[in-house]
């Protein structure tokens, strides 16, 4: 199928993450809105997580995108 | 459960959730030129996105919410469902039989079952399938709504509208295909939504040993937690952690009150290789898969993470148990929630105790029936005295607060609440919106292919054009919706609805499996033997459940309505053995009556349908580390270690 899923999921990601890490670094001296998480800002640590995961997919899509066509494993012929 | 306030940046994620699968829709439309674009993804996708397709139309909603309640219930033993009772049929799916549903160019399981036998089977199988998904995409809708209406408050009509019109939007625009990419969008968004809460929770339990050591606490006061009705009834310290040990000692001695036999011939083999290898909702995703090769690879790659998923999914259940035995920092597990039904009924129980002069157990047995839950003594007493003074409002939350029963569904919303932030609350929130929505998607994907081709094409119009089978199929989506939110709210308003949808559903997916078996390894099995034993099959099943039931149930919706001739230990176990018995009917049958009967299809019709009969596929010419049997023993090697491990 022509899209790339690596697109939209690293995409997504990116952004989410991005979100987080903003809003993990806006929120770091409210020590309130962590006590639940035990004190930990997981909103900046984990959308730092995300951020690198949907970079990597991003990373990933556009190498297969930059390398030509190959032809898919023609088994059915 | 208490409302939860959403801030705007878990509003924020939520809607960049919704506008990319929108976006993958549209943005798939221009690739939708034929009903076999449209309905089987024109056999294109590569098998990492089959795979994690393939997982996560399995790890539905329902799976994941309901197997957190069952850690909590019963603790690891619930990974029974993912050693025992998936794994090993994956593997035998992509290893044996992947490439007859794919080799054979059958668009379905059920053109499959006319390809190898006739009409009949094949009639039999797409009605109820049909129906089956219908339903279960209705009660996954019905949850969501539901879900939404007590934990954000938000009104539940205009919820189950709004996400039903998204998932009738990304599906009509980009079909199968759409279907597939957002079950991998969703995969993500559960595990990297989850895995958080998970992490801190083992943490606030205080790691691995001190969560075994919390759970042999639960194991030696299982009613101070409400999981047993008995207040006598004591485990052995290892019931909650260890897989085995408690399941080899007998149904007495195991949460679940199964027998070793039930659980690995009823679930290890009969329910999971009938679920994994026949249902069409997930082999429709292997289906999918752009050759033989990556169709095989389909269901070993997913279940790879189906493996690992007891650490998402059941550990948080048996975190839960150990944070509420200890009532660290208050927890306790979430009690059933009261409706307004519930309330008109229950409300007049307490004033009419009042009156009465009722106290103590006297008072909480009189609302406990009425209510319909089991309520705690000391706070009915506590309500009952201050009644006369009490406003509707207050007797409400006071009947709410001494409920004592738990609501296992919530287990894990409970867990999110504790310990989400702002932010990653909005998160995990999406995972869980995510797989609601994509659990609607891949019923009504299947259930539109099935009608499409196994019903319309086969029944109604014959030798129509291709644009006239693919104006039904994007017409019977849209059906397909409408009729799902028709079966939310069918299970929203009569509550048995639910109970008796899943019964059906096990009445007729038990046998099933014994009628493929047969029909691919065993050329002389004939069409009537099949068609009769399928039959045969279900009926025993329905039979069985009349007949049987399980420890404290009435006869009734929960079987013995005909007569009790066998009490189970549990509902589990009377399924599991229900489960055994119809399968060996169907097998007998079939056996019996194909032996009896003239064989209707020559060799040559049924070769690439019958394992004798086709050619062996060649899987020396891929990389070894490619082939599906060295990845299935590798796997299966995995699934024996974890089950040692957790001995």
């Amino acid at each position: 199928m022509g899209l790339d899923i690596r697109w939209p999921i690293g995409l997504l990601f990116s952004l989410v993450g991005a979100l987080l890490v903003i809003y993990g670094v806006a929120t770091m001296s409210d020590a309130e809105v962590y006590r639940r998480s035990l004190d930990i800002n997981v909103n900046l640590r984990w959308g730092l997580v995300l951020l690198a995961f949907g970079a990597s997919m991003l990373l990933l899509a556009w190498r297969a995108s930059r390398q030509p066509t190959a032809p898919p494993e023609s088994e059915k012929k | 459960m208490q409302n939860v306030q959403l801030g705007l940046i878990d509003y924020a994620i939520l809607a960049i959730y919704v506008i990319f699968v929108v976006g993958i829709g549209f943005a798939l439309r221009r690739y939708m030129k034929s009903s076999s674009d449209f309905l089987t993804s024109g056999r294109s996708i590569p098998a990492w996105v089959t795979g994690l397709a393939f997982i996560s139309a399995n790890l539905g909603a329902l799976e994941l919410v309901g197997m957190a309640g069952s850690g909590a219930k019963y603790g690891i033993a619930t990974s029974h469902f993912y050693w025992l009772g998936a794994i090993p049929a994956m593997v035998f799916l992509a290893v044996f039989m992947m490439p007859f549903y794919y080799g054979s160019k059958a668009r379905s399981v059920p053109e499959y079952l006319k390809l190898r036998f006739d009409e009949r089977t094949r009639c039999l199988n797409s009605i109820s399938f049909a129906v089956m998904t219908l339903f279960a995409s209705g009660i996954s809708m019905n949850a969501l709504a539901k879900l939404l209406n007590q934990l954000l408050g938000w009104n539940y009509d205009i919820s189950l509208w709004i996400c039903s019109a998204v998932v009738l939007v990304y599906v009509l625009k980009g079909g199968l295909t759409s279907a597939i990419y957002t079950e991998v969008l969703q995969f993500f968004m559960i595990v990297l939504g989850f895995a958080p809460v998970v992490y801190l929770g083992l943490r606030d339990v205080g790691g691995w040993d001190a969560l075994t050591q919390k759970l042999s606490q639960v194991a030696q006061h299982p009613a101070a937690l409400g999981l047993t009705a008995d207040t006598s009834k004591v485990f052995a310290p290892d019931a909650w952690s260890s897989a085995w040990k408690p399941l080899l000692a007998g149904p007495a001695s195991n949460p679940m009150g199964v027998d070793c036999f039930a659980m690995v011939f009823g679930l290890g083999f009969v329910l999971s290789f009938g679920y994994w290898c026949t249902n069409f909702l997930v082999v429709q995703r292997a289906m999918a898969a752009r050759n033989m090769s990556a169709a095989r690879r389909t269901p070993l790659i997913a279940a790879v993470p189906k493996m690992i998923f007891p650490v998402l999914v059941i550990l948080p259940g048996m975190i839960a148990a150990a944070l509420a035995i200890t009532a660290k920092d208050g927890y306790h597990l979430p009690p059933k929630t009261l409706d307004s039904a519930i309330y008109a009924k229950a409300i007049p129980a307490v004033q009419e105790a009042a009156a009465k002069n009722l106290s103590g157990a006297d008072a909480a047995q009189l609302v406990s029936e009425a209510a319909g839950v089991k309520m705690l003594p000391d706070k009915i007493d506590a309500l009952v005295k201050a009644a006369p003074t009490l406003k509707d409002k207050e007797l409400r939350d006071g009947l709410q607060n001494a409920v004592a029963e738990n609501n296992y569904d919530g287990v894990i919303l409970s867990l999110v609440q504790k310990y989400c932030p702002s932010g990653l609350l909005g998160l995990a929130l999406t995972g869980l919106l995510a797989s609601f929505m994509s659990g609607m998607a891949g019923n009504v994907t299947a259930f539109n292919t099935v009608w499409t081709y196994d019903l319309y094409q086969a029944y109604i119009a014959r030798n129509k054009s291709d644009e006239h089978y693919m104006w039904m199929g994007r017409f019977i989506t849209v059906v397909g919706i409408l009729l799902s939110i028709v079966c939310a709210y069918l299970v929203s308003h009569w509550s048995n609805a639910m109970d008796i949808i899943q019964l059906v559903f096990g009445f007729v997916n038990a046998p099933l499996f014994a009628t493929f078996l047969f029909g691919m390894f065993w050329k002389r099995t004939t069409s009537t033997g099949a068609f009769l034993g399928l039959l045969g099959g279900t009926l025993t099943s329905a039979l069985f459940h009349a007949l049987t039931s399980a420890v404290g149930n009435v006869p009734g919706i929960k079987g013995g309505y005909l007569s009790v001739v066998k009490v189970f230990p549990s509902d589990m176990a009377q399924n599991f053995w229900l489960a055994s018995f119809a399968f060996t009917v169907c097998f007998v049958l079939t056996l019996g009556i194909s032996l009896a009967t003239r064989r209707t299809k020559t060799d040559e019709e049924l070769k690439g349908l019958v394992y004798s009969l086709t050619p062996k596929l060649k899987d020396e010419e891929q990389a070894w580390y490619l082939r599906p049997a060295v990845l299935g023993v590798v796997l299966l090697a995995g699934c024996v270690i974890l089950n040692i491990i957790f001995w």
